[in-house]
């Protein structure tokens, strides 16, 4: 009961700041831009996944679009939010005012964490929902060839997008989860921001570096990858269920620690 | 509902590194009282208040509202307790209404219905759909008061509340905490403003470096200002005579003709009947005290300030 009213709240808080349209219209926006500039040009992504395709049918535009965006685009719409969502509290002084009524504050972080999950999957949703629409304009809503170079109908494509959605939502949440950690630690939305795009980054990095393969399967910027497994024929659940439990521990341990620290913390004059 | 006074802290003690910003402090609001918290900014009066609401947690010693610690049993211990540290803080980008709103649901009460009637209660519901960004400091003061209102509080907690408004923001405060005081909720008030507290509050502590140095009625405080008597006469001569003479009257050295007595009440009484019949006039007999700033001044060292301490909490 007391999470519902901290739940809804925080979404009506969200809706009343720029940051939160700017954070959605830019994942909104790019689907847009990357078919209004492949319309004006000839060429493609050619080297990466679905890259080939993208003028074949306007199903692969979302899933190259979330290729792109898993670098740092997507991260820094999430640490936009989940970098401020405690920090801003703390920095207004209204924590103090939240804390002295009747809900604990474990109910009001848990509010404040699920309204940024929230935040989160409505960038992925939105992005991907505005990809299908931009694509399907330009190019059409037609059968998706898959990594295996099978053709799936258009609707079966579409059901293969929402999830990928899901899948892809898990490490954005993990990115999510550890703004969220550098939100109640830091104070400071600023630093926490700046700090989960970097904490991003360097995930992407270590995967790419030579002599991290070993290491490679359980970062946090492999499960951006995960989906690949639902566009093969059959599909592949290895890196769809490895996904599950990494992110599960990149989700769960900086949300512990931020817990511990948001319940003990001592609320002054920050 | 258990007898348990509205405030009980014993033994509260709070430190950061090497500073000890309150230091082991015993507090006592009774039902029904204006209790003023005073001291100088920075004695620790704010961050004791910040102990007592749960917002930070005592480094010694425990802080219980009607009887329940908020460390042991959390917001359940805020119920019937509502106030403000620092002053209020409110979302800039939500409107007044809104904001009440959010705290009415946050108290998961039937809060909701009253938002109208605190709005109206504080004078503040032709702005009510204004956000609260465009607020003066005096309408934020007053939203505070309106939120606290909401829990419908039997005890309330204002810190400074007075602090920052202009002479009739400061005046209608007073009058809205004298007219919750007579609705029958207790409230402790912190403040620096002696004034303040000698106009609204019937008991009193005075904190100075972490410690309280007095806690009791501020009737009480006031009569231990009492320095005596200043006495002048039409034949000082004779009167000063009559004075050394008289049973429980004390003479003390004055350096104008006038002469300062000491004694109680009495015996000054039986001294003007006295000279009366000594046929000797008074043309003023006047009682002199120490005002409640002397007094504090006295008491405090005559501090003002001590920002430091208070930065650190």
């Amino acid at each position: 009961m007391g999470v519902a009213h901290v739940y809804r709240w925080e979404l009506a808080k969200l809706l009343a700041q720029k940051r939160t349209y700017l954070g959605l219209g830019v994942a909104m926006l790019v689907p847009v831009v990357f078919v209004v500039v492949l319309l004006f040009q000839s060429g493609g992504p050619n080297d990466i996944l679905l890259g080939r395709n993208i003028r074949d049918t306007g199903l692969a535009t979302p899933f190259v679009v979330l290729f792109f965006m898993s670098i740092w685009g997507l991260p820094l719409i999430t640490a936009l939010v989940a970098g401020d969502i405690v920090a801003s509290e703390s920095h207004n002084g209204t924590l103090k005012t939240i804390l002295t009524r009747s809900l604990d504050r474990g109910e009001v972080f848990t509010g404040k964490v699920l309204a940024t999950a929230t935040y989160t999957v409505a960038a992925i949703v939105g992005l991907a929902l505005v990809g299908v629409v931009a694509g399907s304009l330009a190019w059409g809503f037609k059968p998706l060839r898959t990594l295996s170079g099978t053709d799936v109908s258009a609707a079966h494509g579409l059901g293969l997008l929402a999830g990928s959605v899901v899948v892809y939502a898990l490490p954005l949440i993990g990115v999510a989860a550890f703004g969220v950690m550098l939100s109640t630690i830091t104070r400071n939305s600023a630093a926490a921001v700046v700090g989960t795009l970097m904490w991003a980054l360097l995930m992407q990095l270590l995967g790419v570096l030579p002599g991290t393969e070993s290491i490679r399967p359980y970062l946090l910027g492999t499960q951006f990858e995960a989906w690949h497994g639902f566009l093969r024929v059959p599909a592949d659940w290895v890196p769809v269920w490895r996904a599950v439990w990494v992110c599960a521990l990149y989700i769960f341990l900086p949300l512990a620690l931020a817990y511990v620290v948001f319940v003990r913390r001592d609320v002054a004059g920050d | 509902m258990s007898d348990a006074p509205p405030v009980a802290a014993r033994g509260l003690v709070k430190r950061y590194g090497e500073i000890t910003a309150v230091d082991h402090v015993d507090l006592t609001v009774e039902r029904g009282d204006v209790f003023g918290y005073l001291g100088p900014n920075g004695a620790g009066k704010t961050t004791s208040l910040r102990m007592l609401l749960g917002l930070i947690r005592p480094t010694e010693g425990t802080a219980e509202l009607f009887g329940r610690d908020p460390l042991q049993v959390g917001a359940r211990a805020l119920d019937g307790v509502a106030g403000f540290v620092e002053g209020p803080r409110f979302y800039p980008y939500l409107s007044g209404r809104k904001n009440l709103r959010l705290l009415a649901d946050y108290d998961l009460g039937a809060a909701r219905t009253r938002v109208e009637e605190v709005l109206e209660t504080v004078e503040l519901r032709d702005r009510a759909r204004d956000r609260v960004g465009g607020y003066s400091h005096g309408m934020r003061q007053r939203l505070g008061i309106a939120a606290s209102l909401l829990r419908s509080p039997r005890l309330l907690l204002l810190d400074e509340p007075t602090t920052g408004l202009d002479p009739a923001g400061m005046r209608d405060m007073r009058q809205l905490v004298r007219q919750l005081a007579d609705e029958g909720i207790t409230i402790l008030l912190s403040s620096h403003l002696l004034n303040e507290v000698e106009e609204l509050c019937n008991r009193v502590a005075i904190i100075r470096k972490g410690s309280i140095i007095y806690e009791g009625r501020l009737g009480d405080l006031l009569a231990t200002a009492s320095t005596g008597y200043r006495l002048r006469a039409t034949d000082p001569e004779r009167a000063r005579t009559l004075c050394l003479g008289h049973s429980g009257v004390e003479v003390l050295p004055a350096s104008n003709g006038d002469l300062r007595l000491r004694g109680d009440e009495d015996a000054i009484a039986a001294l003007t009947v006295a000279l009366g019949q000594a046929q000797i006039g008074l043309t003023a007999l006047v009682p002199e005290t120490q005002s409640l700033e002397e007094l504090f001044l006295g008491m405090t060292g005559g501090e003002s300030a001590d920002a430091d301490r208070e930065a650190a909490a």
